[in-house]
């Protein structure tokens, strides 16, 4: 038998080679993370992404910081500046202007040829917004003459209101109006008087379709045309042009309404910021401190949130007061940021003394982490959220705040536009010129409504547990 | 309860004393003083009139004096108008801004509490998205601006019918005020509405409402007796804060419609800087808000008892 053919196999020691350290192949089955892991911030922007409403209010208010920004460096024309040729002027209105010679007086007895050979009160010359002409048959009878305008046609001798001028001497039997004409129909009414200066007999009434004027020398001192001296009386040109319409010092609307927004802005965004980091700041210390002083800085905030509001607003606007030359936006902001930060410091109260408990920071603290870095870690991250929403939502009402105090004129001082203060002004010409109104109401409303808009998502996006259940 | 009761009455006077406190040392910040100007023309008439009036004494003092005729109810007189007391002006006037408040405050829980019923019963559908588009709109929109605009309607509607069927300013009857407190009301009414509705979802997937629906309950009894009353609690919360945001917006709204109410007055004393009338309508409107919402507070722990114990 041949004994040494074979190695006894318990003493087998298999021969290794390198093939047998070769990778068999991955296995396929072994779970992969198939998608990229987000942080919390790419989750809530990824989620306000797929929310439309807050996307759209985004862009609003993007286009919004442009319009207060940016327009001002397009539309370059002074908020402050009168253009008194067109006053309360609506949008798309006809700027269209004649040029004329200078005014020269009037003797009261040349008339033109339209007027010539008719008897009773007529229109003497062009009416125009230089002046409005107006002769009438001299009464042998009268002591005096009464002369009327009114924009809307009279319907009798009660609807002629206030007269626009007395006239004591009955032989002059001419009037010239060159009271703040614009271009538009004015009514002349005429009622003779007698001895005793009561009115007697019936009105005379003429309409006049006045023109806007405009003398060469204005031309070139507002600087309409390229080359003046072609410009001949009898040419037409055109005003300078206001997108929006002018209010009723005849300023530019989208000027004012840029400045407006830059008031507004300013005091929306700003204080809101300001008693925001205020709050967060005081509700924090209370919060991680907690104890006495905790105790104490939370009565303090109460008695703060138990003022009304409004009415502190006004009183503080009152005791700042405004001086000469200052516009008073200072004295709002400060009055804000004083009344409203107890609520976010009770939020961030709160929110510190959830966090202080999860036991995540009682982990950390096991782990011999310092204040700084619970702070830095956990404390902030966490509240962060939360902040930037109540951020979000003070910003409206810090806007409704000032658009408040401005409108019952408690805010902004006159000339500062503020989108408040020119809706006052719009109400006063509500019936006849309502762009002066509706635009910066409009205003107001967009911006208020994108910024709680974007509040609505903002919530949405980051904190679930405020998440509403819209 | 009682205890809850004392508890709430005192941080509420508390609270009053911190109001007129600052009022008083707000207004003592003042630059200027009531006898500035034309006023005392010479230093010893000067002095003899801040004597009378004791604005000679150091601030401390007048303070307590101040306090003490607050305590009696006594708020002074007025310095712009003749021979009115502050007390006058708040007796005469406050009524009315009252009337106007409390009917702009039925009028926004009214409709807050129906619309916001209405929107959660008709979820996703239209009209859910129609209330919910106007109420939006009543966030957004200021108070002076739906004055305006109503009254400017208001005006049309009367031109049109040719006759009025609701006066367009002033004061004095019903007509009078119904469109002011609907005009004062839509804001709140809108924020009613909206707190409403989510309340009123959250009650719709409760337990209870399924049990009503399993034992055969009519749907109309589900909805007014069950899902209604727990719906509204949270709207009562927000009564409290309502009547002062309520009250103090009512400056707008009766400047617009001329109303004689108290918050024209207190806006005029202020323009004309009136010390007295202004110290006295702020503590006096201040005092009035703190118990208004404390009562809010006492009626809605008096209906949900939870409130009391935490």
């Amino acid at each position: 038998m041949d004994q040494h053919s074979k190695h006894p196999s318990a003493a087998v020691v298999p021969t290794l080679r390198p093939t047998d350290f070769e990778v068999l192949g991955t296995q396929s089955s072994a779970p992969v993370l198939v998608r990229p892991s987000r942080s919390y911030w790419q989750d809530a922007w990824q989620r306000l992404k797929s929310n439309k409403r807050a996307l759209v209010s985004l862009y609003l208010v993007i286009g919004l910081i442009l319009f207060t920004f940016v327009g001002p460096l397009v539309w370059r024309v002074d908020p402050a500046l009168q253009d008194i040729d067109q006053i309360s002027l609506a949008p798309g209105a006809d700027r269209r202007a004649l040029v004329v010679e200078p005014f020269s007086a009037w003797d009261g007895v040349t008339e033109w040829q339209q007027s010539q050979g008719q008897s009773g009160l007529r229109v003497a010359d062009s009416p125009n917004t230089q002046s409005v002409r107006l002769k009438w048959d001299a009464s042998l009878t009268a002591g005096g003459y009464l002369v009327y305008r009114n924009i809307y046609e009279p319907e009798g001798m009660d609807s002629l209101g206030l007269p626009l001028m007395e006239i004591e001497n009955p032989s002059q039997a001419y009037y010239e109006d060159r009271l703040d004409l614009q271009p538009d129909v004015y009514y002349y009414s005429l009622v003779e008087l007698n001895d005793n200066g009561q009115p007697m007999g019936d009105y005379q009434m003429v309409t006049a379709e006045v023109r806007r004027v405009i003398t060469v020398d204005e031309v070139i001192a507002r600087n309409l045309v390229d080359d003046p001296s072609a410009l001949m009386p009898g040419d037409e040109v055109m005003l300078a042009w206001h997108p929006l319409g002018t209010d009723y010092l005849g300023r530019d609307m989208l000027a004012r309404l840029m400045a407006g927004a830059q008031v507004s802005l300013f005091i929306g965004l700003l204080a809101p910021l300001l008693f925001v980091s205020f709050g967060v700041v005081y509700g924090a210390t209370a919060g991680f401190i907690g104890g006495r002083l905790d105790q104490l800085f939370m009565r303090f905030a109460d008695f703060v949130v138990a003022l009304p509001f409004l009415l502190f607003m006004i009183l503080f606007q009152v005791v700042f007061g405004i001086g000469p030359g200052e516009s008073g936006i200072i004295p709002m902001l400060v009055a804000l940021v004083i009344l409203s930060w107890p609520a976010t410091a009770r939020l961030v109260r709160g929110q510190i003394l959830q966090i202080r408990e999860e036991a995540y920071v009682s982990a950390a603290k096991l782990l011999g982490a310092s204040n700084k870095y619970l702070i830095t870690r956990h404390m902030i991250p966490n509240t962060l959220g939360v902040i930037l929403v109540t951020l979000t939502f003070a910003v409206p009402t810090a806007i409704f705040t000032e658009a408040f105090l401005s409108f019952i004129g408690m805010g902004v001082a006159p000339p500062t536009a503020s989108w408040g203060s020119m809706c006052n002004e719009g109400l006063k010409t509500m019936l006849t010129h309502p762009h002066e109104l509706i635009f910066p109401a409009a205003m107001i409303s967009i911006t208020v409504l994108a910024f709680n808009l974007l509040g609505d998502g903002l919530r949405d996006a980051l904190d679930a547990r405020m998440r509403s259940s819209e | 309860m009682w205890l809850y009761t004392l508890k709430r009455l005192l941080q509420g006077v508390i609270t009053v004393w911190f109001i007129a406190t600052a009022t008083f040392f707000g207004m003592h910040s003042v630059p200027g003083d009531p006898l500035s100007g034309e006023r005392a023309t010479n230093e010893v008439i000067r002095a003899n009139l801040e004597a009378r009036y004791g604005l000679d004494r150091p601030v401390t003092e007048q303070y307590f004096i101040f306090m003490g005729n607050m305590l009696r109810g006594d708020f002074g007189i007025s310095y712009t108008q003749q021979n009115r007391e502050v007390n006058d002006i708040i007796r005469e006037h406050f009524p009315v801004s009252a009337t106007l408040g409390l009917l702009a405050v039925l009028f926004a829980a009214a409709g807050g509490i129906l619309f916001g019923a209405l929107t959660a019963l008709y979820r996703n559908r239209l009209p859910d998205y129609i209330i919910m588009f106007l109420v939006i709109l009543g966030i957004s929109v200021p108070s002076f601006v739906f004055a305006a605009l109503g009254q400017l309607s208001l005006v049309n509607v009367n031109n049109v019918l040719g006759f009025s069927i609701l006066p367009v300013a002033g004061w004095g009857t019903v007509g009078h005020m119904l469109l002011p407190a609907l005009v004062l009301g839509l804001g709140t009414m809108a924020y009613m509405t909206r707190l409403m509705r989510s309340s009123m979802l959250e009650v719709m997937s409760a337990d209870y409402i399924r049990t009503a629906k399993a034992k055969g309950l009519s749907p109309t009894r589900i909805f007014a007796r069950h899902q209604l009353r727990n719906a509204v609690m949270p709207v009562i919360t927000v009564l409290g804060p309502a009547i002062a945001a309520i009250t103090t917006g009512g400056f707008v709204v009766e400047l617009v419609f001329a109303i004689p109410g108290l918050g024209r007055y207190f806006v005029q004393a202020v323009q004309q800087l009136d010390y007295t009338v202004i110290m006295g309508t702020t503590v006096f409107y201040g005092a009035f808000l703190v118990f208004m919402v404390i009562m809010v507070d006492l009626v809605y722990s008096w209906i949900d008892p939870r409130v009391r114990l935490q």
